[in-house]
């Protein structure tokens, strides 16, 4: 195998064309929103592939998760008890009786054909966003698997305002993406969808059919 | 020639088939809307590709160095990586991870690289089985056909069609030829297969080689599902994908998805940059990552032709292409079909296998001129018409001559020589005005749609000196 690695090599090396040098970059002018109108067009964008989006002041998510959970009939949703939402929507429902919540924190083997086959949705912070093309930016960790917003049929995602950047060359560049890439970064822009049959649009293909995004700010 | 022959009759048979025909023009003028609606800022647009084309061509310039690093940053990450010279030593990669793992079942996300090595094919000759989780390739999986465009394979099925297969391949569920309903089945059918495989498969639109990142662009979540779920997860590549930096990125996803389908972003960009770490509750626990050259490095040393391998695989310039259109992407008989395809194959098998497809164009311009990363494919379909019959051997590319036809060279030569000799060529164009009667009215193929060309009685030199023009 060794072979092929120098063999590969020492002929890109050997055939190395006499290529110009760099010269300065073009220049892609960014968009330079502010928070404001960063909410509205992640909205629009979003909307525009069938996301479900909700602006809301802190003090009245809750409210609304109940609402949409029980508007969707959600009667299992996945959530992360330690993970940055945990304590918050685990008191979000009075009664035990009446939460839809449920918590697993064994490795995906140990429950995947629960979560194949018998899970309604699941609920998960998003580390960021990107107005430019209405996108959710989430870094999952071992609280909020991967998994969890990409199995269930329906994926519930927080995202606070302030965290929404303007576009993603912006945010790489800002968090200094290349000195600590996690396992996986995901960008998510809208439920799963496919145009394989006639190019029509259907959504639901392999991912979650329905996103629903819930962007909380400061503002009343 | 036997190649020719056959190129020659499905383009033939494809031209004659009015659903062809019409399922390619729909599809093709739809994407062609599409992406003329996602870029309704010209100098952006201008901008971006003038970008893109320089974080290729920079990649490109260094790819020797971007790809050790690449390894060592991966390596130092506990992602795998392997090199195949060729598609035979990339199969075996691929079947030796399959039988350490005694896995009997391969999931697969969209890959073309995968459909260069023929994997499906190797695998199931070894008893493995394979399965497309891709809308588009599970249906043409099932039909038992290749894909005909690179963004969307089954592009030249109608719904009913679909249905109809659907239909035979599973009697137990109702017939639909609704697309929401036949998306569900999929969905239900494939969702027991994702749980159920030992071993996924994805191909790569960019490698990143500072941070050692896999990047994925997608809409359906079956690529998410294929390196997220089964415990190992195999990538397969052409050693052109790998870009320099992280901030490389999003100029190249703004481009790409705007290129291929007109949208401003797919549903997914999945950047795995190691396999699951200790704590983790999901992931694969093995990521590896096969790098293939099949015939890149021969590409890389020609100065010219070297831009082939910037394509980011779009598929804008088949969208776009009058021939890809009217013929379909079947006739092409290659994995990559269009205007890129045909340039790119006969420089991977050789011209003397695919020597006929770099004249499948008309040099309209439009793929050159929508390209995300300015490759100018119709200077290089113009090199390769070249080397398809040059003579001296000392070009790159494989089985450069082998289309040279001596009656062919000699008509040229004699052309050649007549303009080079002012009085021959005055003579000649004088005889040839003269016996302009004699010229035939029927010239095979090309008098069937059109009327023969006559030859005016002046040429056009005789009517500027008579109008007084001078030489200027």
């Amino acid at each position: 195998m060794s072979d092929a690695r120098s063999n590969i090599l020492a002929r890109l090396r050997a055939g190395k064309p006499d290529m110009p040098a760099a010269s300065e970059p073009t220049q892609i002018p960014l968009a330079g929103w502010d928070l404001h109108e960063r909410v509205r067009q992640f909205r629009k964008k979003m909307e525009s592939v069938r996301a479900e989006v909700h602006v809301t002041p802190r003090e009245s998510w809750l409210a609304l998760l109940r609402r949409l959970v029980a508007e969707k009939q959600i009667s299992t949703l996945l959530y992360a008890p330690d993970g940055p939402l945990g304590e918050a929507l685990f008191q979000a429902w009075e009664s035990p009786g009446e939460s839809p919540l449920i918590a697993r924190s064994e490795t995906l083997e140990e429950w995947k054909e629960e979560l194949f086959f018998n899970v309604d949705g699941a609920i998960t912070s998003s580390r960021w966003g990107i107005a430019e093309t209405g996108t959710l930016v989430l870094w999952p960790t071992p609280e909020e698997p991967r998994s969890f917003s990409l199995v269930p049929p329906v994926h519930i995602a927080i995202l606070e305002a302030g965290d929404i950047y303007n576009t993603f060359a912006d945010l790489i560049e800002k968090e200094k993406w290349n000195q600590r890439m996690p396992t996986n970064a995901l960008l998510i822009s809208g439920p799963s969808k496919t145009a394989d049959i006639e190019q029509t649009l259907a959504y639901g293909v392999h991912g979650p059919i329905e996103l629903v995004i819930i962007v909380v700010t400061e503002e009343n | 020639m036997q190649q020719r022959v056959e190129f020659h009759a499905r383009a033939d048979r494809a031209l004659h088939n009015p659903q062809i025909r019409s399922n390619f023009r729909y599809a093709m003028d739809g994407l062609i809307d599409k992406r003329k609606r996602s870029f309704p800022d010209l100098d952006e647009l201008n901008r971006l590709r003038l970008r893109c084309a320089e974080i290729r061509v920079n990649a490109l310039s260094k790819l020797p160095e971007l790809l050790e690093q690449l390894e060592a940053c991966c390596t130092k990450n506990g992602i795998q990586v392997h090199w195949a010279e060729t598609v035979g030593e990339a199969n075996r990669i691929v079947l030796d991870i399959m039988n350490r793992h005694n896995a009997k079942l391969l999931i697969k996300g969209k890959s073309m690289v995968s459909e260069e090595m023929e994997l499906n094919h190797y695998l199931e000759q070894q008893g493995i089985e394979c399965l497309e989780s891709d809308l588009g390739e599970y249906i043409l999986q099932l039909a038992g056909e290749p894909p005909s465009h690179i963004v969307a394979p089954a592009i030249h099925k109608s719904r009913q069609q679909v249905a109809q297969l659907f239909k035979e391949k599973f009697p137990d569920i109702p017939y639909s030829d609704d697309v929401d309903r036949l998306t569900r089945n999929a969905r239900h059918i494939l969702r027991r297969k994702f749980y159920e495989a030992p071993v996924g498969l994805s191909g790569v639109n960019f490698a990143v080689a500072e941070t050692g990142t896999i990047c994925l662009v997608e809409n359906e979540g079956n690529g998410r599902m294929c390196t997220t779920i089964p415990p190992v997860h195999i990538a397969v590549t052409g050693i052109e994908k790998v870009v320099e930096k992280l901030s490389d990125i999003p100029p190249l996803l703004s481009i790409l998805p705007r290129s291929a389908t007109g949208q401003h972003i797919t549903t997914y960009f999945n950047m795995i940059t190691s396999p699951r770490k200790p704590g983790e509750k999901d992931g694969p626990d093995e990521v590896h990552l096969v790098l293939l050259d099949n015939g890149r490095s021969r590409i890389y040393e020609d100065q010219e032709l070297i831009a082939t391998l910037r394509c980011i695989r779009c598929g804008a310039c088949m969208n776009h292409c009058p021939v890809y259109t009217r013929i379909g992407g079947h006739a092409y008989g290659t994995t990559i079909p269009g205007p890129i395809g045909s340039i790119l194959e006969p420089q991977k098998a050789g011209l003397d296998r695919y020597g006929d497809l770099p004249t499948a164009s008309t040099l309209c311009g439009a793929c050159g001129e929508v390209c995300p990363v300015r490759i100018p494919i119709p200077a290089l379909l113009n090199r390769l018409r070249f080397e398809r019959v040059r003579q001296d051997h000392t070009g790159v590319t494989r089985g450069q001559g082998s289309q040279r036809d001596p009656w062919e060279a000699r008509i040229w030569k004699g052309w050649s020589w007549m303009h080079a000799n002012p009085a021959i060529y005055r003579l000649g164009i004088g005889l040839a005005a003269g016996l302009r009667w004699m010229l035939p009215k029927r010239l095979g193929a090309w008098t069937r749609v059109r009327s023969a060309p006559r030859l005016a009685a002046k040429s056009l030199h005789k009517l500027a000196r008579e109008k007084g023009l001078d030489h200027e």
